[in-house]
């Protein structure tokens, strides 16, 4: 796959001194879903503010379809499409005409078949006469979606496209941003919802304090990263953990119910059968067992915490 | 080379343009009535009191004050308006990540802006036919000067509006300075009747000259020569002109 974005040891330092970015680099590739992940203040909105042209780089370089979006901008910023974070819409102009305005400000011509199928896709046809203050939470974010759209960018930035949005919205957003890959539209969406990331991104970043930490594709980093916990339930609660289980370094759950195990699924022996084979010995018995993925957040706050230590 | 993109400048000056359409009946009849009024007060008033000024009857001597006043008001508010709503609410977010130059976008929000000024000065220079028989001595430079002074006090009020951090900021410069410096501008007397040392005080207001201008585009005089008037007028156009240049370039308080 070729490259759509290239970013090279971007910083930003604000006027206040706070450095929000401290060299990233980072290249996306066409028509991937590219996840940002990081918690609030991390840099996420700065990185995409910069590459769209809201904010000014301290230092570093960016290209996007190989123009730089400083000395090219009019090529780069014509291959951007922006949905920012915030819910801003001209209240009280139809949903037609501010999508026609879109389209007119990027410099395309004029193309109400195109503009049409953009809002057929966001089911946002019926509503084409409404004035945007009539419509709910969710409608307004697809009009910016549908703007963002309407000059047929080649990547499309989704800052925190689910940030209050209510669960059913969320999933209503999850099959859109399915059915906008199928087009072919890269997609750089950032989110502090790690379940967004894993539901949907080819390939997470994480960022943290302006740092790009890590960036893996999501499913070798599940795997790589991946811990599995297994709980054992318990037939007689245990009041503390039998000193014979101590080399597995488990914990008491659910007021002595359950114990707790958690082991690394890459490592040659996870430790799974001799755990349970010295449960039998000990005559503890259980009447069941369960084991659980970790999840991106677990991955998420592990990583995080590591920094922390650090 | 700077205009690449005329489709966006179009988009936005229609965009502009549609906001006032939707305002329309307020933003064209508040001026019909401000200039009914000041007929009626200043005019009747006044005018029956005071019937010439410099050989001009009164009440045709205030008209291109009248006009003038209301074009500064009208341009500084609707080009602030123009650039300061889209930072209120956000939108800007759009124009500043959208493919378009400074220059197209000055371009684009002060033509908007500068438009609707000229289409007020025009409805109160054609209510003030109602009231009174005004002739005007050179109808060309009369049009020029109303198109150069809608354009400067739009790049200003553009200025404005990407300063102003509240509405109460957008408001205080036309209240507090442009509204008294064109009372005191010679808006609605003449200069010279003007006691020393107020007389020579008042030359140091450049609205003055602006008012001045227009005037002899009507009457064939003013308080100062026409060619200080275009001197003032050009004056003003290159600050506002180097002041949003500047702005662009470091993108004060439109960029982080």
């Amino acid at each position: 796959m070729a490259s759509i974005i290239e970013i090279e040891g971007l910083t930003k330092r604000y006027a206040s001194g706070h450095e929000a970015l401290k060299g990233v680099d980072l290249t996306i590739e066409e028509g991937e879903i590219f996840a940002l992940l990081g918690p609030n203040g991390a840099g996420k909105t700065t990185m995409i503010s910069i590459i769209c042209g809201i904010a000014r780089a301290t230092g570093g370089s960016v290209t996007v379809a190989g123009h730089d979006i400083v000395r090219d901008y009019r090529g780069a910023r014509s291959a951007i499409g922006l949905v920012p974070q915030e819910l801003s819409t001209d209240q009280f102009e139809r949903v037609i005409d501010t999508v026609t305005f879109s389209r007119g400000l990027f410099g395309k011509p004029r193309n109400p078949a195109h503009i049409e199928k953009v809002l057929r896709d966001l089911s946002l046809w019926d509503k084409r006469n409404s004035k945007i203050l009539e419509l709910s939470g969710g409608m307004k974010r697809r009009v910016m979606i549908a703007k963002a759209l309407s000059h047929e960018p080649r990547v499309l930035f989704l800052d925190e496209p689910t940030a209050g949005v209510d669960v059913e919205l969320r999933r209503d957003m999850w099959t859109l941003i399915g059915e906008l890959r199928q087009t072919g539209v890269t997609i750089i969406l950032t989110t502090h919802y790690i379940e967004e990331a894993e539901e949907m991104a080819d390939r997470v970043g994480v960022i943290n304090r302006g740092e790009l930490m890590l960036v893996e594709d999501k499913v070798a980093l599940m795997k790589k990263l991946g811990k599995k916990t297994l709980s054992v339930v318990l037939a007689e609660p245990l009041t503390t953990v039998p000193g014979e289980l101590a080399e597995w370094d488990v914990a008491l759950k659910a007021d002595g119910h359950e114990i707790e195990y958690i082991f690394d699924t890459q490592a040659e022996r996870t430790g799974v059968s001799s755990l349970l084979r010295r449960l039998g010995d000990l005559g503890i018995a259980y009447k069941d067992l369960n084991t659980r993925q970790s999840s991106l957040e677990d991955i998420f706050v592990s990583l995080v915490h590591q920094e922390k230590a650090a | 080379m700077m205009l690449q993109n005329l489709r966006a400048i179009a988009a936005i000056y229609l965009f502009e343009l549609h906001r006032f359409r939707r305002t329309l009946m307020t933003g064209l009849l508040v001026p019909v009535i401000t200039t009914s009024l000041y007929f009626v007060v200043f005019g009747g008033a006044i005018g029956s009191r005071m019937t010439e000024v410099d050989g001009i009857p009164y009440a045709a001597f205030i008209v291109p004050g009248l006009i003038m006043m209301s074009m500064f008001t009208e341009s500084i508010f609707n080009a602030s308006f123009g650039i300061y709503m889209p930072k209120f609410t956000g939108t800007i977010y759009e124009l500043l990540s959208a493919p378009v130059s400074a220059t197209e976008t000055i371009i684009a929000y002060v033509g908007a802006a500068a438009t609707k000024s000229l289409i007020v000065g025009s409805i109160i220079f054609l209510t003030a036919h109602l009231f009174v028989d005004v002739q005007v001595a050179h109808p060309f430079a009369m049009a020029g000067f109303m198109v150069l002074i809608a354009i400067s006090f739009c790049l200003f009020g553009f200025i404005l509006g990407v300063w102003a951090q509240s509405f109460e900021q957008l408001q205080v410069i036309p209240m507090l300075l442009i509204m008294p410096m064109t009372f005191l501008g010679g808006a609605f007397y003449s200069v010279q009747m003007l006691a020393e040392p107020w007389r020579t005080i008042t030359f140091f207001n450049p609205i003055v000259y602006l008012i001045s201008g227009f005037r002899w585009t009507f009457f064939g005089q003013g308080d100062v020569g026409i060619e200080f008037s275009l001197l003032f007028v050009a004056g003003m156009l290159a600050v506002c002109i180097a002041i949003i240049a500047w702005m662009f370039r470091t993108g004060y308080r439109l960029k982080k």
